[in-house]
Parts: structure tokens; C-alpha cells; sequence
């Protein structure tokens, strides 16, 4: 593939020489308002890297993952205090705009939802959107080889991105995602509503992404961060039902040898 | 083990099928409530048609000269429909010229960009506008709309009655109409669509235009197909604003009566009901039925084709 394409992977290879961690949380604090879901989380992101967020239902990880690209702002009610920093700026300071942050740091969300247009048009969306002035039908090609759907759809790009199995349009958000080059994808439990197999295909996928991207993921299933991450912070719930960090930690230290004894019972099953 | 009674009837023996006397009488009354309505358009349809057959049975008309003349006189035997026809059609571009730009906007507010409390309090107030009786949006036309286009273009431009007006006016019935069908339509979008093209980093605009109006896109040609329709059949604004008399005219400036504003002021007189006169009207009401008739078709065809099914 072409010079354009060349030039997305070198920006991509300057920008993150520079600094190790990608993000950082400092005393966050997440509200929608009066209830407290995120309470004082300090924790930081590792550049080209897959970090899992795990912990029982209801204990705010989407919430909190949906705060790296201010996707909460569209809640009613929702607010934050304390800082998100992406390479060392804070996301919430006054003169920064959501609208370049989701550019920077993408996302994929829990029930496949393409746009109801074709597969070609749901990639370039957001392109266009950008104002890229490159080679559409190279983008295209681009995003879903490096989504691993190429092979399937390049003879029905002009078919609706609905008429995809599951899997396939989960795989068709993550292009859709890629599309845009972004630096970070957050995932917030991209495989949930998949069968087995189609969950595989996507684990695979994040391995592979991560050589690019600094992926986060939220998932339930223990297996799958043990499977796909580096990372794994463990949250749980408080008294008041607001979401704390219990436990952060390389993969196989946290999964073998977990320090705290909540996060034991939580990977044992022995609640959760 | 021994069976504890909970309150439930005695179980009956085996799984025979049941009698239900309710669901029966439901279904019946369902079935004929749906079947009242197809009666009534056979019947109204019937009635257009006798009548209007009686019409063009009359040695002078012939159904060429109706669709294609350019006078209609009903005392020396003209019967061309198409003055009648143009300035419906006038007032009918006025209306949605009004009502679709404004009324697609509103929407968008309301649906997009308004905060819930807002929306509370607009969405009421659109719905009174659409209950104003019809008789006074014409006077309203007469006295308010019509000296107004007066003052700005002058007094020789602007006859008194004048299909502007009577356009214009109907454009501010319609919009509140096509404006809560289209914000339905836009609701309707599932928000996994909205936060999709949030994420990709669209701005609220873009989400807006190129996500939730696509997508919504069958339900707000229907919006519009409704709000024209409405406009062609409205009667009270374009009979009183309008003018009174048949008026082959492109000029909006000038008075016009439309296919409505004629049936209502000859029924409205004394009429004997075997004379041609009275049998025209329904030539007319017939016309009318089937360019609302045609308007539903294309506009069905036209929603098939631009429809973004996301379900």
C-alpha cells in the first residue's frame, strides 16, 4: 500500500517514542448527579499496551472507561473532579474539545452498532467527518485488513453494515474505529454480545492491535483478560456502591499472585 | 408429596382447549373497528365516484377538456379544472416552503440539541398551535398576513385575497404537525447510533445530519407527505384568505380559489342537488383524492429507496 498509509504508521511511531504512559488518572472521581459512581482513582495507562478493567456489575468500569474520551458528558447530570491526563494534558480543562479527544482516543462499544449505510460509508464517516483529504478506497482497505475483515467483505463493501453477522460488524466498528487513527481505543466489553468463536476472532484482533494501539478494555470475563491483557485493574464497589480500585497489576502477577484478598475471591468466583 | 392449595382453581384434566369468551369478544371488536375504517373509504370513494361519473356524463364535459382547461365557468358550461388546480398547488408550495424548512428544524432542536426541561416545555406549546381551530389561522391570514405582505410589496402588487397569504399561513398549521412527526421519527433513532458517531469524534451537527436524519429519513418523508396532503385538502384558511373565484393566475399576489375553497362556497349556496353545479364538486373532490393518493405512492416509493433500515 501507498505513501499515505506510510505516513499514518511513521506520525503514529513519533508520537509514541516520546512518552511511556499514555494516559493517567489523578483522584478521579466520577458523579451522575449526587451519586458518586468512581471514587479517587489514580491510575496510569501504558503506552502499546492492553490494560483490562474488570470487577462485579454495577461497579463503574464503563463508566470509568467512558471518561478517557468525556463519552459521560452525554449523560445528563453526569460530572467529574479530579484529572484525566492524555500525554500529561488534562482532557477536562476548560479549552479542550471532546470532539478532538474521541478523534485521539476512540471507542467501541458493547452491542455492535454500525451505522445503518454501507460498510464502505461506515468507515469513511468518521474520515470525513475529520476532513481527510487522502485516498478513501486505501483507508478503507486499510481499516478493515487491519481489523481482520478484509477477506470477507471486499466484494460487498456497498452492502449494509447490518447485513454482517455479530461478529463481523463488531469487527466493522473496530475498522470503523481504526479508521480515524486514533491512538487509544477503549473497548467496553466489545465481545459480550458475541458467540465463542466471534469472541476468539476479536481477542485476537486486541493482541494484534496492541503492537499499534494502546488498547482498554472492559470485560466480565476473567478469562478474556487473562487471555488478551497485559494490565488488569480490579475495581469494586464501596459501602456507599461507588467504584474503587482494589488492585492494578501485570496480568500474571494479579491473575497468580493477587496482593489483596478481595482481588482473590473476585478471580476465584468466590464472589462477583 | 401432598399438594398445598394456593388459591389457584382446581386444575381441569388434560390440555384440551379452552373456550375463552373475553379474548373472543376482543378479537371481534378489534377486527371490526379495523373493518369500519376500510368500509368508510370504500363508501366515500363509492359516493365520489357516482357523482362525479353523473358529472361527466353531461353532454357538455368530456374528461380532457376538465383536466386541460384553463377556465372554470360554470354558467357558460367551462370546466377546466386547472385554475382551481394551480392555485392549490400555489398555496400548497407556500405551506410547505414554510413548514418544512422550519418544521425539520424544530425537530432536529428538539429531538438533538434540547435540554429535557426545555423540551417539556416547547413540545406543548407546538401541540397548541396545532389545535387552533382552522377558521382562525384565515382571518389571521386576512388580517395580520395579508397587510403584511401588502406593506412590504405594495398595495398594487397584493390583491386582498391573495394565495400568498393563504399559503404562508397554512405553511405555520402544517409546521407544528410536521415538526412533532419528524421529531418522532427522530427519537426513534437508537442511541447506540448517536454514541457511535460521538465516539468516532462527530460534532453534534454532524451526529445530527449525517447519522440521525439518515436514519430517520423514512419516518420524516412521511412527515412531509402528511403535511402536504393536509395542505392540499386545508378548506377554511384558503376560503377565507385566498379569494373567491376561479383565477388561472402564477401570480401568488393575486386571488385564486382552490379546489377546496370552490367545493366549500358552491355547497355552501343553494344548490339543487341534481344540477351540474353540485355533480362538479365531486369531479373535483375526486381530483383531490387522487393527487393525495399519487403523493402517498411516490412518496412510498421514495422512502423504499432513501431508507436506512437499523434494526
Amino acid at each position: 500500500m501507498t505513501h499515505t498509509i506510510e505516513k499514518i504508521k511513521t506520525q503514529r511511531i513519533k508520537v509514541s517514542e516520546k512518552l511511556v504512559y499514555v494516559l493517567e488518572t489523578k483522584k478521579l472521581n466520577i458523579y451522575y448527579d449526587d451519586f458518586r459512581a468512581i471514587s479517587e482513582v489514580n491510575m496510569k495507562i501504558e503506552r502499546n499496551k492492553v490494560t483490562a478493567i474488570i470487577g462485579p456489575s454495577g461497579c463503574g468500569k464503563s463508566t470509568l472507561l467512558r471518561s478517557f474520551n468525556r463519552m459521560n458528558e452525554l449523560v445528563q447530570g453526569s460530572r467529574i473532579s479530579g484529572e484525566v491526563l492524555f500525554h500529561g494534558q488534562n482532557l477536562y480543562a476548560p479549552d479542550v474539545d471532546p470532539v478532538e479527544v474521541r478523534h485521539r482516543i476512540g471507542m467501541v462499544f458493547q452491542k455492535p452498532n454500525p451505522f445503518p449505510k454501507s460498510i464502505y460509508e461506515n468507515i469513511a464517516w468518521g474520515a470525513r467527518v475529520h476532513g481527510f483529504k487522502g485516498n478513501m478506497d486505501e483507508l478503507v482497505e486499510y481499516s478493515l485488513r487491519q481489523a481482520a475483515l478484509w477477506e470477507e467483505v471486499k466484494d460487498i463493501l456497498d452492502h449494509s453494515g447490518l447485513a454482517l453477522s455479530g461478529g463481523q460488524q463488531q469487527r466493522l466498528c473496530i475498522a470503523r474505529a481504526l479508521a480515524v487513527q486514533p491512538e487509544v481505543i477503549l473497548m467496553d466489553e466489545p465481545a459480550s454480545a458475541l458467540d465463542p468463536i466471534s469472541t476468539l476472532h476479536i481477542e485476537d484482533l486486541i493482541r494484534e492491535l496492541s503492537n499499534h494501539y494502546t488498547i482498554l478494555i472492559v470485560t466480565h470475563n476473567m478469562q478474556q483478560a487473562a487471555r488478551v491483557s497485559d494490565f488488569t485493574a480490579f475495581f469494586n464497589m464501596n459501602g456507599d456502591r461507588s467504584g474503587y480500585l482494589v488492585e492494578y497489576d501485570n496480568t500474571n502477577q494479579l491473575f497468580t499472585m493477587p496482593k489483596n484478598k478481595l482481588t482473590e475471591d473476585y478471580i476465584t468466583g468466590r464472589f462477583g | 408429596m401432598e399438594q398445598i392449595a394456593l388459591g389457584y382453581p382446581k386444575s381441569r384434566n388434560g390440555l384440551k382447549r379452552r373456550f375463552r369468551v373475553g379474548e373472543n369478544a376482543i378479537l371481534a371488536l378489534l377486527f371490526i373497528s379495523g373493518v369500519f375504517s376500510i368500509f368508510t373509504t370504500i363508501g366515500i370513494v363509492y359516493e365520489l365516484g357516482k357523482e362525479a361519473l353523473l358529472f361527466f356524463r353531461t353532454p357538455n364535459v368530456d374528461l380532457w377538456s376538465f383536466l386541460s382547461g384553463t377556465q372554470w365557468q360554470p354558467h357558460i358550461d367551462k370546466f377546466g379544472i386547472l385554475p382551481l388546480f394551480t392555485s392549490t398547488l400555489i398555496t400548497s408550495l407556500f405551506a410547505m416552503l414554510i413548514a418544512a424548512p422550519l418544521g425539520m428544524g424544530a425537530a432536529i432542536y428538539l429531538s438533538e440539541y434540547a435540554s429535557e426541561k426545555v423540551r417539556g416545555f416547547l413540545k406543548p406549546i407546538l401541540e397548541i398551535l396545532a389545535g387552533i381551530p382552522t377558521i382562525v389561522y384565515g382571518y389571521f391570514a386576512l388580517t395580520f398576513m395579508t397587510p403584511l405582505l401588502r406593506t412590504i410589496f405594495g398595495r398594487d402588487v397584493v390583491e386582498i385575497y391573495n394565495t400568498a397569504s393563504a399559503g404562508l399561513v397554512m405553511g405555520i398549521l402544517i409546521l407544528p404537525m410536521i415538526a412533532s412527526m419528524a421529531e418522532d421519527a427522530l427519537s426513534a433513532v437508537p442511541n447506540a447510533l448517536r454514541e457511535a458517531a460521538y465516539g468516532l469524534g462527530g460534532t453534534k451537527l454532524e451526529v445530527a445530519l449525517k447519522v440521525v436524519v439518515p436514519a430517520a429519513i423514512s419516518g420524516i418523508a412521511a412527515a412531509f407527505i402528511v403535511g402536504i396532503s393536509r395542505a392540499i385538502g386545508e378548506t377554511m384558511i384558503v376560503a377565507v384568505a385566498a379569494g373567491a373565484g376561479p383565477n388561472f393566475t402564477f401570480n401568488p399576489f393575486k386571488g385564486a380559489e382552490t379546489m377546496t375553497g370552490h367545493i366549500v362556497r358552491i355547497s355552501g349556496g343553494d344548490l339543487s342537488y341534481d344540477s351540474i353545479d353540485y355533480n362538479s364538486i365531486f369531479a373535483i373532490g375526486l381530483m383531490l383524492f387522487f393527487v393525495t393518493l399519487t403523493l402517498n405512492l411516490i412518496s412510498q416509493q421514495v422512502v423504499r429507496r432513501f431508507r436506512e433500515v437499523y434494526e
